[in-house]
């Protein structure tokens, strides 16, 4: 029955491709809606001020504008009323969290949208934003994390009794006594700092109002149409199916869109004042300043060791800069501390980690989310050990790693919740050792000398991870025969890039028979299926995946039970080939699916056949108990230009682990995008702003993301261990490849400079933080910090002069 | 990122654009628009007019004779980088094209433009200077001369008066010069960190005559008289003791991304790469 | 629009026209004027290359051309490399074949800068694809299968035009 081209494992062809590729995509701002209007935002200048009046005269009389809201227009998104905390968890301790939908008193973040213009062009929309006078009183801005928490530090928001978000701790096993028959104790400070999502396709939304239902109906460029949806129902006290959500073709998404935005219930109230369609599309200077990123993670550790590398216990703390508000709770330092200890078996833990509200963009998920953060610090503090017991690096990290005849595995850690953490199956050895063989680590050593001696730095790095992905709850599927004998998928699973409906069309496939040309998929519409949570965590494949599966499954036992009673045959003498219902043996005497689907539909006077339901259809909503887990190892070879500080990675391997892989084709095009995303953590990100609070690194001239002349030459290899938590055995890989990379680049470039002692404990890494290092500038000392550098001259646009 | 509203004119001839130059307030001349645009999309730069040039005839175009290659203000980058001609007689203008930018820059960014918008990082105004070129320019008085030197008047600010264009820029190419040029940029095509180019001729195995600059570590680029002088006269194969002295009073500016000390660093490193080359290639220059 | 200017171009072969302002800028023009939304923005300041068209022969960032600027100029947009009902262009069919793209919108800009490397440089080695490629950027794809696409494309091109 299985099609080993088209089923269930095939590196088939996407079906979304051609009309991709004919420049047939419809994203967001493709769609066009009879009396549509343009929406712009006026936002804060000021990283924190109060908000002492908007005038909109001058603005309101620009011909071309239909309106300009501030928040005294809504009166019920206005003073106390601000949008909901989507994530509340006990962790999170701080009384207000959220930012209204138009700032109302205070603006705590550069970016923070005051006011909303609607006019006949977007070019209009920003003239009139131009002609509003806001007029602010400044107020002092913190801006440095690590400062957050000092009694004399400014207050992210005038009324807030601190700067506390939340605080997570955690611990397992005795550790006073790891650290009292320690052979060595190592302390290490640990920073990482990542940035933007950014997605080709900035955040964009059409929010439209039927005059005489009400219903709400906002398309929009978002991972989660369920949960943007729920939140803006009730914020409008309108009932669920009163507010439709729909997600066009998404330009990508990686964590920023999803989140239920301030502007995305702004454009809802400006349509419904306004009574005509209302479309806002971010330009890329927006989602610089007010879509959600990550920044920095700053730890100190201690680590206690025996002789032979063993670890006996950790203690961390750590201080995870939150941003002005929380959009998402406290899901990224949460993710950062459910990772530790990752692969590895540490006898003891204690961990904590301070979140703090600081004057600057808002943060949450980035692909990979907290995950990178706790890699960094787990991986940098393997290279530390071997370091300073001098033993190989590779060593250290197999003498701690858990076996694989170990699983299911319970790390010591617990969920918020209290749940133990299980890990279902892993082969986290299996791919180390199977990596260090890929990449030449046993020889690297030589190559490396010969190559110092013709004055050529190169170095090979090395890192291990565990991924929880297949977040529970659930995500649903509806499969339906229709007339036609074509078979309908709808799932909420929104996509941006995966290919899930090809992954869908494969399980129809494999469990109907039918070619992937007959499958349509409908997806991220909450008219379509009543219920869905979003696409984040690495989780669609094995939530919308199983469940995918398991409605098939329940059409395909329908069909047969219907043909047996309708042909008069025992069931277990039929089976489905090619979208039929066949008798084994005697292909000749079948049932096409669309044949059993029409009498199932039903026609007038024509009792359905009894013992069987209308339609020929299946809903699922498989739900996920717990995570799943992948692993893998990845290891990087770089060449370091000792003269310039130039870092080029050269090689990258990668030996993982997701279980079973639906599509290895989509699976290899995950790893890849995601490892080049570390990458650019690992050596170009970086979000910059000043002592005021204001963003300077605002637009891709100064954000460096990786191009292609910065890639590596990729070497994969998969091993599949099944989940043990889902009928088709796959794991979440959508974020394996962004996780430990960073951590890889940065062993590298440490090893490529071992001769002069190099250590690297923080990323991005720049050229000018690698020469400090090798101490080839004159006066070596700390690598200057950005904002401990004044901005003097600006190597960007200058108005004079550009021809 | 939608423009600021603009009057928009396109004149067929020079001394049509020089004239609208002349008369309209607030006007801002386009040229390949690979660094007008952004501004205005950004509205950075929000100008009453601007003044295309793109349709101006006589603007555009390489004139090379025995002594010197003339080129328009307004030849877009590629076709100096598709000239082989060019290559051949200067070969550090082609070397430095490379970095120009990425291929859509180059489609449709000109010499000129990069010129006059003169970001202290970039290629083209620093091997103009090193060159010792001459830069034309046409106001409603006519024409003018302006050695390379006295072009950069300060940061991002060119010797034109308002109502002037820049109209051509001539490279003398009597003598013959070993050539280098390096660059460091984080990724390909991106603006330099630092630059350095270098034109040293030879006498035998003395250096009978060096010219070097810098980009990127000021507000314009700038001459090494320093260097020059100290290299004049020196053996070849000793030039590499002359170079960490002779940049040693070096302030290179700082910026929110690197600091003066990675600057001078840099500068000592790529002006050292940038001079042996120059002095390999002076030294296979038929004489 | 009271200084709408009319606009008068050819586009994937055929003369289209259209009205805009001034400050249009092609990509826009191209979007909402002419309905060809397969060009896409993702900075409009000149670095990200989605926008990428082909004006006359040569790849530009259609968001740093006013759309004034390509009255009476030949453009080519990424609608243009396969007629509507016709089979995919060798590129296209490439991209699929090596899952060179994910969300789909950085695609046309890639296809474009592509189209014109072929026709330009066809004995582009692969540090030239990655060179040219450089002023295109992709969040999701890592590059590598849009550089083995663009490498398939041109070893094909020279193969048959060999034969």
């Amino acid at each position: 029955m299985t099609n080993p081209t088209t089923g269930i494992g095939a590196a088939v062809e996407r079906i979304e491709d051609d009309r991709l590729l004919r420049g047939g995509g419809r994203y967001l701002d493709d769609l066009e809606l009879p009396g549509l209007v343009h929406a712009a935002f006026v936002r804060s200048e000021h990283a924190h001020a109060r908000v002492l009046g908007v005038d909109a005269t001058a603005a309101r009389q620009l011909s071309g504008v239909a309106a300009v809201f501030t928040t005294d227009d809504f009166p019920q998104a206005s003073r106390g009323k601000r949008m909901p905390q989507t994530a509340p968890i006990p962790a999170l301790t701080a009384a207000v969290s959220t930012m209204h939908a138009l700032a109302t008193d205070e603006v705590c973040f550069v970016g923070e949208p005051v006011a909303i213009v609607v006019a006949a062009s977007r070019a209009i929309a920003e003239d009139a934003a131009a002609l509003v006078a806001v007029s602010y009183e400044v107020l002092p801005a913190v801006t440095d994390p690590r400062r957050a928490l000092a009694a004399d530090a400014p207050r992210v928001r005038a009324a807030a009794p601190d700067n506390r978000a939340g605080r997570f701790a955690a611990k397992f096993g005795d550790i006073e006594a790891a650290f009292a028959g320690a052979a060595r104790v190592i302390d290490l400070e640990v920073e990482s700092h990542r940035g933007g999502g950014h997605s080709m396709e900035g955040r964009g939304a059409i929010a439209a109002v039927e005059a005489y239902s009400g219903k709400v109906t906002l398309w929009t460029s978002t991972q989660l149409p369920h949960t943007v949806r729920r939140h803006l129902a009730a914020h409008l006290g309108l009932e669920e199916p009163q507010v439709r959500v729909v997600a066009p073709d998404v330009g990508g998404g990686f964590g920023p869109k999803g989140i239920f935005y301030a502007e995305e219930l702004a454009l809802v109230l400006a349509a419904r004042a306004l009574g005509r369609p209302v479309k806002w599309v971010e330009d890329r200077r927006e989602h610089f300043l007010a879509s959600v990123q990550q920044r920095d993670q700053a730890w100190t550790l201690q680590v206690a060791v025996d002789p032979d590398g063993a670890v006996r216990g950790v203690r961390a703390r750590g201080t995870n800069d939150c941003g002005a508000y929380l959009l998402y709770g406290l899901l990224l330092p949460l993710t950062t501390v459910v990772q530790f200890p990752g692969p590895y078996r540490w006898g003891a833990l204690e961990l904590e980690l301070d979140c703090v509200f600081t004057n600057l963009t808002p943060t949450s998920p980035v692909r990979g989310a907290g995950r990178p953060y706790a890699n960094f610090v787990i991986e940098r503090a393997m290279d530390a050990v071997a370091r300073t017991l001098g033993l190989d690096r590779a060593a250290v990290r197999a003498r701690n790693m858990i076996p694989d005849d170990a699983y299911p595995y319970e790390t010591g850690m617990r969920t918020p919740a209290g749940v133990p953490i299980k890990y279902d199956s892993g082969s986290s050895r299996a791919c180390l050792d199977r990596l260090l063989e890929d990449a030449g680590w046993a020889g690297f050593g030589e190559r490396q000398r010969a190559a110092r001696e013709s004055g050529r730095y190169i170095g090979l790095g090395l890192a291990c991870y565990v991924e929880d992905g297949g977040i529970p709850p659930f995500e649903g599927a509806t499969v339906r025969v229709l007339p036609s004998g074509t078979v309908l998928v709808r799932s909420g699973a929104a996509s941006q890039g995966q290919g899930h409906a090809t992954i869908f069309a494969q399980i129809v496939c494999e469990v109907l028979g039918v070619p992937l040309a007959q499958v349509m998929t409908e997806a991220a519409d909450t008219d379509a299926i009543p219920r869905g949570v979003g696409t984040l965590g690495s989780r669609i494949a094995v939530t919308a995946g199983s469940s995918v599966a398991k409605a098939a499954e329940a059409v395909r036992d329908k069909a047969i039970a219907f043909a047996a009673a309708h042909v008069g045959v025992a069931a277990e003498g039929l089976e489905i080939v090619e979208g039929a219902v066949v008798v084994r043996g005697a292909p000749a005497r079948r049932m096409k699916l669309a044949e059993i689907a029409a009498f199932l539909n039903g026609s007038a006077g024509v009792p359905i056949r009894p013992g069987f339901e209308p339609g020929l259809e299946a809903t699922a909503f498989f739900p996920v108990p717990a995570p799943t887990y992948s692993n893998g190892s990845v290891a990087v070879e770089v060449e370091v230009d000792a003269a310039t500080g130039a870092v080029r990675v050269a090689e990258c391997w990668f030996v993982h682990d997701c279980g079973r892989m639906l599509n290895p084709l989509l699976v290899e095009g995950q790893l890849v995008g995601g490892i080049v995303h570390g990458l650019g953590n690992a050596l170009l990100e970086r979000m910059v702003f000043d002592r005021e609070g204001q963003p300077l690194s605002t637009n891709y001239g100064e954000y460096l993301l990786p191009g292609a002349t910065d890639v590596p030459r990729f070497h994969l290899r998969h091993i599949e261990t099944a989940s043990t938590r889902n009928p088709l055995g796959v794991k979440g890989v959508g974020e394996s490849g962004t996780i430990p990379t960073p951590a890889a680049v940065i062993s590298a470039v440490e090893d490529a400079l071992s001769v002069h002692g190099a250590v690297f404990d923080r990323h991005p890494l720049s050229p000018e933080d690698v020469l400090a290092a090798t101490g080839c500038l004159q006066d070596p000392g700390k690598a200057v910090r950005p904002d401990e550098r004044r901005r003097e001259a600006s190597t960007a646009l200058h108005p004079e002069t550009a021809r | 990122m939608k423009p600021a509203p603009f009057v928009y004119h396109a004149p067929r001839d020079r001394s049509s654009a020089v004239s609208l130059l002349g008369s309209l307030p607030n006007a801002k001349v386009l040229a390949g628009g690979q660094s007008l645009v952004p501004m205005l999309n950004m509205r950075y730069a929000a100008p009453d007019h601007v003044i295309d040039l793109n349709r101006v005839a006589g603007l555009a175009g390489v004139r090379i004779d025995e002594h010197a290659v003339e080129i328009g203000a307004m030849t877009r980058q590629v076709d100096l980088l598709e000239s082989s001609e060019l290559a051949r007689r200067l070969p550090l203008v082609a070397a430095a094209l490379r970095h120009v930018g990425h291929v859509q820059t180059r489609s449709r960014g000109t010499i000129g433009g990069s010129l006059c918008h003169l970001d202290p990082a970039a290629e083209l105004p620093l091997v103009a200077l090193v060159s010792d070129a001459t830069l034309t320019a046409a106001g409603p008085r006519g024409e003018r001369s302006i050695p390379a030197a006295e072009w950069a008047r300060g940061f991002m600010a060119p010797a034109l008066a308002p109502d002037e264009i820049l109209v051509s820029i001539r490279f003398d190419l009597r003598g013959a010069s070993g050539y280098g040029f390096h660059e460091f940029a984080r990724r390909h095509g991106d603006f330099a960190i630092v630059a350095a180019a270098v034109l040293i001729e030879l006498d035998g195995e003395r250096v009978a005559r060096a010219r070097a600059a810098l980009g990127g570590v000021g507000p314009t680029a700038l001459r090494l008289g320093a260097l020059e002088a100290a290299l004049r006269g020196q053996q070849a194969s000793r030039v590499g003791e002359v170079i960490g002295p002779a940049l040693a009073a070096l302030e290179p500016v700082a910026d929110a991304y690197y600091g003066a000390r990675y600057r001078r660093h840099l500068a000592r490193v790529l002006a050292e790469r940038a001079m042996r080359d120059a002095i390999g290639r002076a030294r296979e220059a038929p004489r | 629009m009271s200084d709408a200017v009319r606009i008068d171009l050819t586009v994937n072969g055929r003369a289209m026209g259209g009205a805009a302002e001034p400050r249009t800028h092609l990509a826009d023009f191209l979007r909402q004027e002419l309905r060809l939304t397969g060009t896409h923005l993702g900075c409009e300041h000149g670095v990200c290359g989605a926008c990428t068209v082909i004006v006359d022969g040569r790849p530009v960032r259609a968001c740093l051309l006013l759309a004034v600027q390509a009255a009476g100029c030949e453009v080519t947009t990424v609608e243009g490399l396969a007629a509507l009902d016709g089979p995919l262009g060798d590129l296209q069919a490439a991209f699929r074949r090596r899952h060179a793209l994910q969300c789909g919108f950085c695609t046309p800009g890639m296809l474009m800068t592509l189209a014109a490397l072929a026709a330009a440089q066809p004995d582009a080695d692969e540090a030239e694809v990655r060179a040219a490629l450089s002023g295109n950027l992709c969040r999701c794809t890592g590059y590598a299968p849009i550089i083995a696409a663009a490498l398939d494309v041109l070893e094909a091109r020279r193969a048959s035009s060999a034969t």
